[in-house]
């Protein structure tokens, strides 16, 4: 599965979840207009940490933080620094 | 702090320019408070009385106990979320006989006087009750059993605020949680105006509202301020000031706040609603530097089996209630629960002695989950732990031994958090779930917690 997918499908798996209702998920969808809370995105880094080993939030300035679907994307990607 | 002796005291410090506190939906002019108030004509029936204090918003809340404060013996200041069971449990521990609630909801129960609270604000009566040292009682954010209750008085509260320039404040924070109304104690006694959040507003329109108000100097927990940066909207406002309180403050957090704002002051402040304010570290490092548990001062350190304890006269005066613990050891220090590990010359909070989990703010019981998953038919065993998230914090994980282990699978992980989200708030469900063969115990016999 590519990293788009995995990470678009572990945000439709915690909306579902968390009873939230998703708009279409488009790349320039901004993450707080999402529907998604603080607890919710906890939840979807911590599965995406699991899926791919990796926790760029943990190593990035939070000033860096993704604000997009597609930058959120782009963020687990492995060129990713 | 000069002595002030009462909030309407506390805002003539201040002087008379224009001054508001003010929400999305609601305006306070400070000034107003000379004649009016926010029960009008009848303010004069809450006398003496202990005020169950019960409101949705925060102007609201503020009018309330600019109103009570000097008038009622005690003000038991209800957080949001505080559900009508709780109410009923602190009212019948405060003797409560006093009801100011919101007058856009239900009353949450019925005591001999109960008055809506009411904005705009209306004429009332001049003074003329006794003049009282009311105590504020504030339920600590524990969430399983009897709700904890901590005394103070205003002169308590206040014990951290100087005398400071015009400042225009901001908070993230409800100023009904003690990091909250110390941002409202020092916008009161300060010169300039307080902005508050309107339940349910979006951060981004908040922060909007903000910069448009030219704010100065802000303050929420690291959460709060991971949301702001979450959301790109951090530039909409340029404070001078920012603060952080409530949760442990990482090197990640204070780097990205600065890098948002370069050219402010930036602190993170540790305090409890027990201990009080107990100190701000301003050098732009997590943790704080380990000499400070050897320093003399209005505020004491020492370190108890790892756990930090506190003496100081910011702290609440007691425990309130029937068979409430004793609020300071026997050299008047209160014990915080707050695990340091010292590294390279500095403290660091390493978490809760008994694994209370902090996520975003909000604490949750391990053993209250735990016995909520053991309520399952398919859970013969759980153990309930926090995983570190770079976003709250924390988030609730569990081990659970099933009682079928041959049915461990995505599946039935899935029923099992559907489940308990059932049971329980969304941030005390576990988020996360491993199934094992067995969970160790101690030699007593209990579960062995991690760490």
């Amino acid at each position: 599965m590519s990293i788009r997918d995995l990470v678009l499908e572990e945000i439709r798996n915690v909306a579902a979840e968390q009873d939230k209702t998703l708009p279409p998920l488009t790349e320039g969808l901004a993450l707080l207009e999402s529907g998604l809370d603080s607890l919710c995105f906890a939840i979807l880094v911590s599965r995406l940490e699991d899926a791919t080993g990796r926790d760029p939030f943990s190593s990035a300035k939070a000033s860096e933080f993704p604000h997009t679907v597609g930058e959120l994307i782009a963020f687990y990607e492995p060129l990713h620094a | 702090m000069p002595d002030a002796a009462t909030l309407r005291g506390l805002i003539a410090l201040g002087g008379a320019g224009a001054r508001e506190i003010s929400t999305r939906d609601h305006r306070l002019d400070l000034a107003d408070f000379a004649a009016r108030s926010a029960f009008g004509a009848a303010r004069r029936r809450f006398a003496g009385r202990s005020v169950v204090l019960a409101v949705g918003d925060m102007a609201k809340a503020a009018a309330a106990l600019i109103d009570l404060d000097g008038l009622a013996r005690r003000i038991l200041l209800c957080p949001p979320g505080f559900e009508a069971e709780k109410i009923a449990g602190a009212a019948a521990l405060v003797e409560a006989d006093g009801l100011a609630y919101d007058d856009e909801i239900a009353p949450p129960l019925t005591l001999d006087v109960a008055l809506p609270v009411r904005l705009p604000l209306a004429p009332r009566e001049a003074d003329d009750a006794p003049r009282l040292a009311t105590e504020w009682v504030l339920p600590t954010s524990g969430t399983s059993g009897p709700p904890k209750l901590a005394v103070h008085t205003l002169q308590t509260l206040v014990g951290a605020i100087a005398p400071a320039p015009l400042q225009q404040w901001a908070t993230f924070y409800d100023i009904r949680r003690y990091g909250g109304l110390q941002i409202f104690l020092r916008a009161l006694s300060g010169q300039g105006s307080l902005r508050l959040a309107s339940p349910a507003e979006p951060i981004e329109g908040f922060l909007d509202r903000l910069g448009e108000l030219a704010i100065t100097h802000i303050s929420g927990t690291p959460t709060h301020w991971r949301k702001a940066m979450l959301s790109g909207a951090t530039g909409r406002i340029s404070p001078q000031y920012a603060r952080l309180s409530g949760e442990i403050a990482d090197d990640g957090v204070l780097a990205g706040l600065a890098a948002a704002y370069p050219h402010a002051r930036i602190e993170h402040a540790y305090a409890s609603t027990e201990a009080g304010v107990v100190f701000s570290v301003a050098d732009g490092r997590a943790g704080f530097p380990a000499d400070w548990l050897t320093r003399s001062g209005a505020v004491e350190l020492k370190l108890v089996d790892g756990a930090l304890r506190v003496r100081s006269s910011r702290r609440a005066l007691r425990l309130l209630g029937p068979g409430a613990p004793a609020l300071t050891d026997a050299d008047g220090f209160v014990d915080t629960g707050d695990m340091i590990a010292l590294r390279d010359g500095r403290g660091y909070f390493v978490g809760r002695r008994n694994g209370v989990i902090n996520v975003g703010g909000a604490k949750v019981h391990p053993e209250e989950v735990e016995a909520a998953l053991n309520s399952l038919a398919s859970v013969r065993a759980a153990r309930v732990f926090a995983r570190p998230s770079p976003i709250t914090g924390a988030i609730v994980a569990a081990e659970v031994v099933l009682s079928d282990p041959t049915a461990a699978g995505r599946e039935l992980e899935r029923e099992i958090i559907a489940a308990a989200r059932r049971r329980l708030p969304a941030h005390m469900a576990p988020a996360y779930i491993r199934f094992v063969a067995d969970l160790p115990m101690t030699d007593a016999g209990k579960l062995r917690r991690h760490g």
